[in-house]
């Protein structure tokens, strides 16, 4: 049924798109068709080429070869306006709002003649007011931006495009940065447009959201369409097999008794900062032999706590104390002789030194201690050491001496890994290790996490990803708005359940019975 | 005693306008610059370019307005080059705008030695006379100071509220603003991050250029070397003083303008006999870094000011 009315009428059509970057083909000869009020997920692992694909449609890029076509007629290339002109939308996975602005501003941009006489504000207030209603999209026009949550900036994205009265809308992974609760308000707001005859583009790797929302599914792998499905003819497995090109076997972790609390937080507060959202008295207990998973929307303190236990910051209140010694002088220098290790959330920018080689990056934390004689670098030890990196931790590169901007994240991952766990450390803190990498480098860290947790460390796994955290936690916390919520068992609470206290709920409760 | 007495005259309070009137259109020229997200600290030399262009237009001949139009379009020529360098090329906005101001001083000296090879004095011009409003200029005090001063003065604070207006209550002032704050979030509305900031750039260094006319062609009757003497740079700083805001950012320049004149007034008063006349010099600089520090605390810069966009890259 859904192919017979692709066919007919197509409000969409990308034809024989060819992009390429330089000697990367990120997109080859993809042709895809879309009708009037269907859902198609754009299925794919990051790097398969669904974003570049994206912005081709949207105009961002222009394709090397094959052309768009909107309601029969050919965009022209890398021009943002005639896609917006002819009715396409879209949602970009970083959003683009201007923080300062207010979110009326940000929704009329670019809608009106550029030398007109007036903003027009009241008709567009009324007008936005209107597109809130009625489709769910609770948002106040007056707010300047950088006061919104992200749930809220996403609102903002969307009546973006329907402000425009856009045909087609193109969302680039949604829901990356929600939590299920508002994954599912979104959901409702898009049944209610489709219902209306909106077409959507769901960009996703997230197999049970593809399930949930598409009618057809279409697969990329390595910038090639390899599968194209209904939604009703496919599984959760399938679409698995597809999407890696293959089967690869996911570690599993089974519960474990915890050894003694080898760093322990008590009623730790941080000083209140521009950017980071500050500790409000939290306790915390890292056990030896265990992962101590940190569940949260991103911007709720994790952040923070990353930096206290990297010994960036120092509590202001509380106490803090790795095994069993109180701390009071406290830097990164201090962290690291404690027995710390740090898998930065951002490996490209904290992580590593992109201009520097696999050897320098490899010795970043141990140069002055491990790598020096009185005063000078012995290189023939580091290269040595750099080359048993690369060895144990299947580092794909040409040599030790490549700059590490020009690998894979996946391998620039795996320094980072082998650097912290070659020192056996007692402690490992991991932020989002295997955030934007693809389904074998992510089992590959989770393996080694669960090796790092069998020989005794105690492991603070942080992540937005709530599968990752149940599958691999053996205690669950919650973080939201700089609280910690209390310690969940593995298998005592569900996505829900941790989904109402991202939310906050469970915290409003607590307060509540404590008074 | 003495004090009291200049604060209270009106020949204080006019000298403080017209020496923030130069101020006002380069601040204002700089402001837009910034607000799109360009840092041009080309002004320094487009001010020298445009005192120098106005004033010897009119030297041959054309009409006082002719010069300052001339003034205008030579600030706008080196605003397209630093727009050029800057916005298309993406290069460092910081050695860009050092490279036009290096470049339009040496080439105003340079263009002043091939028109005038054998004058040590330079010549003068009819400059802009005085324009004193009917009745208003009668009130005491503020009428002498406001309403007694030259048509480029009047056309400072007139030019100030009109972009307060474009900035903050039209489809292209709200495009100005938005590029300077997320550059990323205009090119997906449809619109070129590109040509609204060239656009900024160029109309910016050509209010910078008639800021510099105004000496040559209302403050003075003659270009001399040296005559802009760093206003550019203060011109920067009253920018961020008035935290990107043109109303603050006016207020600024009065406010600079009298510590200057105060200054000049009180080195003839019984305190100059025992203190070097360098400080009073220093004083509107002192006060300035001062009032800096206590009021761009809290100020919201653009975000993507100095960030290049380039379209399309990954």
């Amino acid at each position: 049924m859904i192919d017979t009315k692709t066919a007919q009428h197509p409000v969409l059509r990308l034809s024989n798109i060819t992009k390429r970057f330089g000697k990367v083909v990120a997109n080859e000869a993809i042709s895809l068709d879309l009708a009037r009020g269907e859902v198609v997920a754009l299925l794919g692992e990051n790097g398969a080429g669904k974003t570049t694909l994206m912005n081709i449609l949207f105009g961002q890029y222009a394709a090397d070869e094959g052309f768009v076509e909107v309601f029969g007629s050919t965009l022209p290339p890398g021009s943002p306006r005639a896609a917006l002109d002819a009715g396409v939308g879209m949602v970009h996975q970083h959003f683009t709002l201007a923080e300062n602005l207010s979110v009326w501003e940000n929704i009329v941009l670019g809608t009106l003649p550029l030398f007109g006489r007036s903003l027009a504000a009241r008709t567009a207030k009324d007008k936005i007011r209107a597109l809130s209603e009625s489709f769910k999209l609770a948002v106040e026009p007056n707010a300047t931006v950088s006061t919104l949550t992200v749930g809220e900036r996403q609102r903002v994205e969307i009546l973006k495009a329907l402000y425009r009265d856009a045909k087609i809308l193109i969302l680039d992974e949604p829901t990356a940065v929600l939590t299920p609760q508002e994954a599912d308000g979104l959901f409702a707001t898009l049944r209610e447009a489709v219902g209306r005859g909106l077409s959507v583009v769901f960009i996703s790797h997230k197999l049970h959201e593809v399930m949930a929302i598409a009618d057809r599914v279409v697969v990329l792998r390595h910038g090639k369409l390899v599968a194209e499905r209904a939604t009703t003819d496919t599984s959760r497995d399938e679409l698995a097999r597809l999407m890696v090109g293959g089967t690869t076997k996911a570690p599993e972790f089974e519960a474990r008794r915890a050894g003694p609390a080898l760093l322990s937080l008590d009623g730790v507060s941080t000083l209140a900062t521009k950017s980071e959202t500050p500790l409000d008295q939290i306790s915390l207990n890292l056990h030896a032999g265990q992962i101590t998973g940190l569940a949260g929307v991103s911007g709720n303190g994790q952040a923070t706590l990353s930096d206290l236990i990297s010994g960036l910051i120092a509590p202001s209140a509380g106490l803090m104390t790795i095994a069993e010694g109180e701390i009071s002088a406290w830097s990164p220098r201090v962290a690291l002789g404690k027995g710390i290790a740090r898998i930065p959330e951002d490996r490209h920018k904290t992580g590593t030194i992109a201009d520097f080689d696999l050897t320098e990056n490899a010795m970043l934390e141990t140069y002055s201690s491990q790598f020096a004689n009185r005063g000078w670098i012995n290189w023939r030890a580091a290269r040595k050491h750099a080359d048993h990196l690369i060895e144990t931790y299947d580092i794909r590169c040409p040599g030790a001496d490549t700059r590490i901007r020009l690998l894979s994240g996946g391998n620039m991952q795996k320094l980072v890994l082998g650097r912290v766990l070659e020192n056996n450390p007692r402690i490992i803190l991991a932020n989002q290790p295997v955030r934007g990498l693809d389904i074998g480098a992510v089992n590959y860290v989770h393996a080694r996490l669960g090796e790092a947790r069998t020989a005794g460390a105690a492991i603070l796994l942080i992540s937005e990803d709530l599968d990752e955290i149940m599958k691999l936690s053996d205690v669950v916390h919650v973080m939201s708005e700089g609280r910690l919520s209390p310690a969940f068992a593995r298998g005592s609470i569900d996505a829900v359940g941790l989904g109402a206290w991202m939310a906050g709920d469970g915290f409003e409760e607590r307060a509540h019975h404590a008074s | 005693m003495d004090i009291v007495e200049i604060l209270f005259s009106a020949s204080f309070w006019a000298a403080a306008i017209r020496i923030a009137s130069p101020l006002i259109f380069a601040t204002m020229g700089e402001l837009i610059c910034e607000r799109a997200g360009v840092l041009n600290l080309g002004i320094e030399g487009i001010m020298v370019a445009g005192a120098f262009a106005g004033w010897i237009a009119v030297w041959a001949g054309l009409p006082l307005w002719g010069g300052v139009a001339i003034a205008m379009i030579a600030g706008m020529g080196f605003g397209a080059l630093h727009g050029v360098l800057s916005v298309l090329f993406g290069l460092s906005q910081h050695v860009v705008g050092v490279g036009i101001t290096l470049l339009a001083t040496s080439l105003t000296f340079y263009t002043y030695r091939v028109a005038l090879p054998e004058v040590s004095t330079p010549p003068k011009i009819e400059a802009f006379k005085v324009l004193e409003i009917p009745l208003l200029s009668d009130i005491p005090i503020i009428g002498q100071a406001l309403f007694a001063q030259t048509p480029l003065t009047y056309l400072a604070f007139g030019l100030t509220g009109v972009l307060a207006w474009t900035l903050y209550r039209t489809p292209l002032g709200l495009a100005v603003r938005a590029v300077g704050e997320s550059p990323a979030s205009v090119a997906v509305q449809g619109l070129s991050v590109a040509a609204i900031r060239m656009g900024a750039v160029i109309f910016g260094s050509g209010l910078m250029a008639v800021g510099g006319a105004f000496l040559t062609m209302s403050a003075f009757d003659s270009f001399f070397f040296d005559m802009v003497n760093g206003r550019g740079w203060i011109c920067i700083a009253l920018v961020v003083f008035g935290a990107w805001r043109p109303g603050k950012a006016l207020l600024g320049a009065i406010l600079f303008a009298a510590f200057d004149a105060f200054q000049i007034r009180l080195q003839q008063t019984g305190i100059g006999v025992h203190v070097p006349y360098q400080i009073f010099l220093m004083m509107p600089y002192i006060l300035s870094i001062l009032a800096l520090v206590l009021m761009s605390r809290r100020a919201e810069v653009p975000a993507a000011l100095m960030v290049p966009f380039n379209k399309g890259e990954r």
